[in-house]
């Protein structure tokens, strides 16, 4: 949780960058709350990629909590409908990490627990976006003090996080050719949808694994 | 920003946090509804996130000009080893340093 402090004031600064306000970048760290979705917002809203392929994307970047959801299910049972709500608005990778490895302890997964764990990750979350967001309006060029090189890392960071799973190279390969194809060829914004599509029908594609893998989670992710 | 294009991005926020929270309490909807996922879905559901993010590291590595391709290939030596807080260390130092003394 503390890792994630960085990236909560990089988010802040970057997207003030991309032409969000200091408001803007606060009311997207408060909603979402899903740090690698909101840089691929910033990033594409900053390339002015179409409204409905922006969520399409954030959309997609946050797939992955469906599986986180349908696993704590079974130890979130007894809580309320509110209560719930609540649960799954704040349902991060750290939180699911530590409510799996909780119930594995055998402890009982308590509301007040999950709470309290949530808010020492949420509200860190929103002051190292405000103090990003009000340092990126002091910096000029963002160019002149290397801010640019470090969203396509940050997303590097992210694609080397996933290489455990099934067919990760090819997919990746074919994601990044088909994107740069399309860069070419088609024009942005649209590499980022076709790039993707051509990744994913290759998964589909290739022979499946026999075994079952458990969600990947992401080391750092808010 | 005029103010329209600034109600447009609360728009966009607006509706990227309800689709963001769909993917959160959807698992918990599928499982009290659905047995299982074909395993060909599963597949292609599992490299999408993979599949999206490489379209934003390709084409700026092809496009951004050899000092950000230059620290790119920095991040990613260093991200097969360390966590990716050091790889923004490395891929940022390497392009500050390139700009300062071979710019």
């Amino acid at each position: 949780m503390v890792s994630a402090a960085p990236f909560g004031a990089l988010f802040g600064a970057l997207a003030v960058d991309n032409g969000f306000s200091v408001f803007d970048a606060v009311l997207m760290s408060a909603t979402l709350y899903a740090g690698a979705s909101q840089m691929v917002g910033i990033e594409l809203f900053g390339q002015k990629v179409q409204p409905w392929l922006i969520v399409l994307s954030i959309f997609a970047v946050n797939f992955r909590h469906i599986l986180y959801s349908a696993s704590i299910a079974r130890h979130i049972r007894h809580f309320s409908g509110l209560q719930k709500f609540l649960t799954f608005f704040l349902l991060v990778d750290p939180q699911y990490a530590e409510t799996e490895k909780r119930a594995e302890r055998g402890e009982r997964v308590t509301f007040v627990w999950y709470l309290g764990f949530a808010m020492i990750i949420y509200i860190p979350w929103q002051v190292t976006t405000l103090l990003g967001a009000i340092f990126g309006q002091m910096i000029g060029d963002p160019r002149a003090i290397g801010l640019d090189v470090l969203l396509p890392i940050y997303f590097m960071g992210l694609v080397l996080g996933f290489r455990k799973r099934d067919n990760w190279l090819p997919v990746v390969a074919a994601s990044s050719l088909a994107s740069i194809a399309a860069m070419h060829f088609v024009g942005s914004p649209w590499h980022v949808s076709i790039g993707a599509i051509a990744g994913i029908l290759l998964a589909a594609c290739l022979p499946l694994p026999k075994r079952h893998e458990e969600p990947v989670t992401l080391e750092h992710e808010v | 920003m005029d103010s329209t294009e600034h109600l447009q991005l609360i728009y966009i926020i607006l509706a990227a946090a309800v689709a963001t929270f769909v993917t959160r309490i959807g698992g918990y909807v599928m499982i009290t509804q659905m047995k299982r996922i074909p395993p060909r879905m599963e597949a292609a559901l599992n490299s999408v996130p993979a599949a999206v993010l490489s379209t934003l590291v390709a084409p700026a590595f092809v496009q951004g000009g050899w000092d950000v391709a230059a620290s790119m290939l920095v991040g990613f030596a260093v991200g097969l080893r360390f966590s990716s807080l050091w790889m923004l260390l490395a891929g940022w130092l390497a392009v500050m340093a390139l700009r300062h003394w071979m710019l």
